[in-house]
């Protein structure tokens, strides 16, 4: 399920919320009673279901149901923002409400105690060893492979499974369906947003307010956070035609759409997450306005279908992840990562996420061939006789 | 990451302008409480400034979800979003002149006016012309700066690598009518950890025909958490 959802390149984008109807809005220079904290004044954070409070910027903080993605956005220093499936799983077990049906089953408590307990006891502490020949390796810092931390911030998940029909059932949760919201002649098709945008915008806004996340009718029960899932933003699939068209006329509905859909995050306890196919939309400025208007951008490079994939430098893994944008909300600086190569890795239990590692090069030539020599040398190997010996490209003193 | 760093900038100077001037502040990419707060670490209040009438702020996300929403008595400054075609902002170009303008009656005690708009390129992105965005700042200068002496300072977002043809144009045409262009971007070597990136600073006169050249000054900055610390090339302070 997951595989097929990261498969061909795609660029996840997503918004990110503040949660200003927490705040108390005490200016710094002023004291003013606001019935929002204890007698130390100042603003204090709701608490809120399947949230926990950043000191750095006063802002709630969401998992992305990905505790390898939570670590690498900022080390738990994440705003609000949600990962596709996962985190929508996120939101039926912490705070229900989530737009979406095709969850992965999670794992419950026995069962994720006992995955961090394996993680950990696999990588068995290293003694402090100065290495002699490799010296400089010991200045890189350690990549941890697995999640580290042991306070959960987010749940394990078991994708060969479905969520159990029982958990469903119990949450809340609301599902859009394009075709059941237009109506087949699309006479009423407004100019400004395409009918199909539109709609969507109506159905978030709608639950939006139902459900008392905007602060209209405050939640009565425990609060939460809604949690949106959109797939495929900009296929045709929405009425939009990015992916067909260069130069299309109305190639700022996409964009005005998700200008609206931030505004309406903004002022309500949401946080959403959209995926793209970006590697479909002909016009690359599109793309650009799309993350530009984004918090958090992250793209995923599916090896699958691509040569990369029977390479042997990039066997260890599924794919790369290139994380775009990392959000900046209240705040002029941000925990950027140094890392910048990362790879990732999808089991069955578990989506880990590494720096890229080259294998060692145990070849006979000097330098390390480049990708396509080493398609073209393995492709060699295998047919047995020296047909393609090429090995000019290669510097032999 | 351009865009983020170019924000900076623009902080600075909604920060110093606040000193002695009415502002108005068209922001459409964050929201209010984002600006505020990092307003409060530069050592700011927007909340105060607001309260006794120095800063109007438009905020551009609420007011977009009202004018889609909620139905308008009156012509609202972002009625643009709900019209098809290469949009008008005749609107918002009203709602910054009244707030502007100074009250016949009473004397003000601010001097000079100030508008500050983040970003225009996000007005690309509502389906507004690069064309009419340039229109529209050829308004505002008319009235800010010839008719009331003030500034406008407006941020644009450089897409260097993406061919936007319409982001192009307006960056262009914006660049040839300003006095002074800051252009924040990220090192060309890649990311560092203690230098953050470049600030060129351009001054123009486009008024004067003069062979005079335009001034240039390039520095590189560093983005603290309260703080933005600037620093000729190569004299990072990590690298003495």
């Amino acid at each position: 399920m997951a595989a097929a959802d990261t498969c061909g390149a795609g660029t996840l984008s997503s918004r990110s919320v503040a949660s200003e109807a927490g705040q108390g809005g005490t200016s710094s220079f002023q004291r003013k009673g606001k019935a929002s904290g204890g007698p130390g004044g100042g603003p204090r954070l709701l608490s809120i279901a399947g949230t926990r409070p950043s000191v750095r910027n006063g802002q709630l903080l969401v998992s992305t149901g990905l505790p390898a993605l939570d670590q690498l956005l900022g080390r738990f220093r994440i705003n609000m923002w949600a990962r596709s499936r996962r985190n929508l799983g996120e939101g039926l077990l912490g705070s229900p409400s989530p737009l979406c049906l095709e969850l992965p089953a999670p794992l419950l408590d026995d069962n994720s105690k006992k995955e961090l307990e394996d993680v950990h006891s696999a990588k068995t502490p290293e003694p402090n060893v100065n290495m002699k020949i490799a010296w400089r390796y010991q200045l890189q810092p350690k990549m941890e492979v697995g999640p580290v931390s042991s306070s959960r911030f987010g749940h394990y998940y078991d994708l060969s499974k479905r969520i159990p029909q029982e958990l469903l059932q119990s949450s809340k949760w609301h599902g859009f369906f394009l075709p059941e919201h237009i109506s087949p002649d699309l006479k009423g098709e407004s100019c400004f947003l395409s009918c199909g945008y539109m709609r969507l915008l109506e159905f978030i806004q709608k639950s939006v307010y139902a459900e008392g996340f905007d602060g209209a009718n405050p939640q009565k029960k425990q609060k939460n956070i809604l949690r949106i899932g959109i797939q495929n933003l900009g296929s045709p699939l929405w009425g939009d035609d990015i992916c067909c068209k260069e130069n299309c006329d109305n190639n700022h509905r996409l964009t005005k759409f998700l200008y609206i859909l931030r505004g309406l995050l903004r002022s309500s306890l949401s946080a959403c997450i959209i995926t793209m196919p970006a590697h479909l939309v002909q016009n690359k400025s599109i793309t650009t306005r799309v993350r530009n208007l984004s918090d958090t951008v992250v793209g995923l490079e599916s090896f699958i279908g691509s040569e990369r994939e029977t390479n042997p430098l990039y066997k260890d893994y599924h794919g790369l992840i290139h994380i775009r944008k990392i959000p900046r909300l209240n705040n002029l600086t941000c925990d950027e990562s140094d890392v910048k190569d990362l790879a990732f890795k999808l089991k069955r239990k578990l989506f880990t996420i590494e720096r890229l590692h080259l294998p060692p090069d145990l070849s006979d030539t000097v330098g390390r061939s480049s990708k396509q020599d080493l398609a073209a040398s393995t492709a060699r190997l295998g047919a047995g006789c020296s047909s393609m010996a090429e090995g000019k490209k290669h510097l032999d003193f | 990451m351009s865009g983020c760093r170019k924000r900076i900038c623009l902080k600075s100077h909604l920060f110093c302008f606040l000193a002695n001037c009415k502002v108005c502040f068209v922001a459409l990419v964050q929201s209010f409480s984002h600006y505020n707060i990092v307003g409060q670490k530069l050592g700011v209040s927007l909340t105060a400034a607001r309260d006794r009438g120095q800063l109007v702020f438009l905020e551009g996300l609420k007011s977009s979800v009202e004018v889609l929403f909620h139905s308008q008595d009156e012509p609202h400054p972002l009625q643009f979003l709900r019209e098809a075609g290469t949009g008008n902002l005749q609107s918002l170009y009203t709602f910054i002149q009244d707030a502007l303008k100074p009250a016949d009656s009473e004397e003000s005690p601010w001097k000079y006016p100030v508008l500050l708009v983040d970003n225009l390129s996000v007005l690309l992105s509502l389906g507004v012309g690069a064309v009419a965005v340039l229109d529209f700042m050829q308004y505002c200068r008319a009235t800010v700066c010839c008719e009331l002496k003030g500034n406008v300072v407006a941020l644009v977002h450089d897409t260097e690598g993406a061919t936007d043809e319409g982001n192009d144009t307006l960056l262009n045409g914006l660049s040839h009518q300003s006095h002074l262009i800051l252009r924040a971007e990220g090192l060309a070597t890649g990311f560092c950890k203690d230098v953050h990136g470049q600030l060129s600073i351009l001054w123009r006169r486009p008024s004067r025909s003069t062979a005079q050249r335009a001034r240039s000054l390039t520095y590189q900055y560093k983005i603290q958490d309260k703080n933005v610390s600037f620093f000729a090339k190569g004299m990072s302070p990590a690298v003495l």
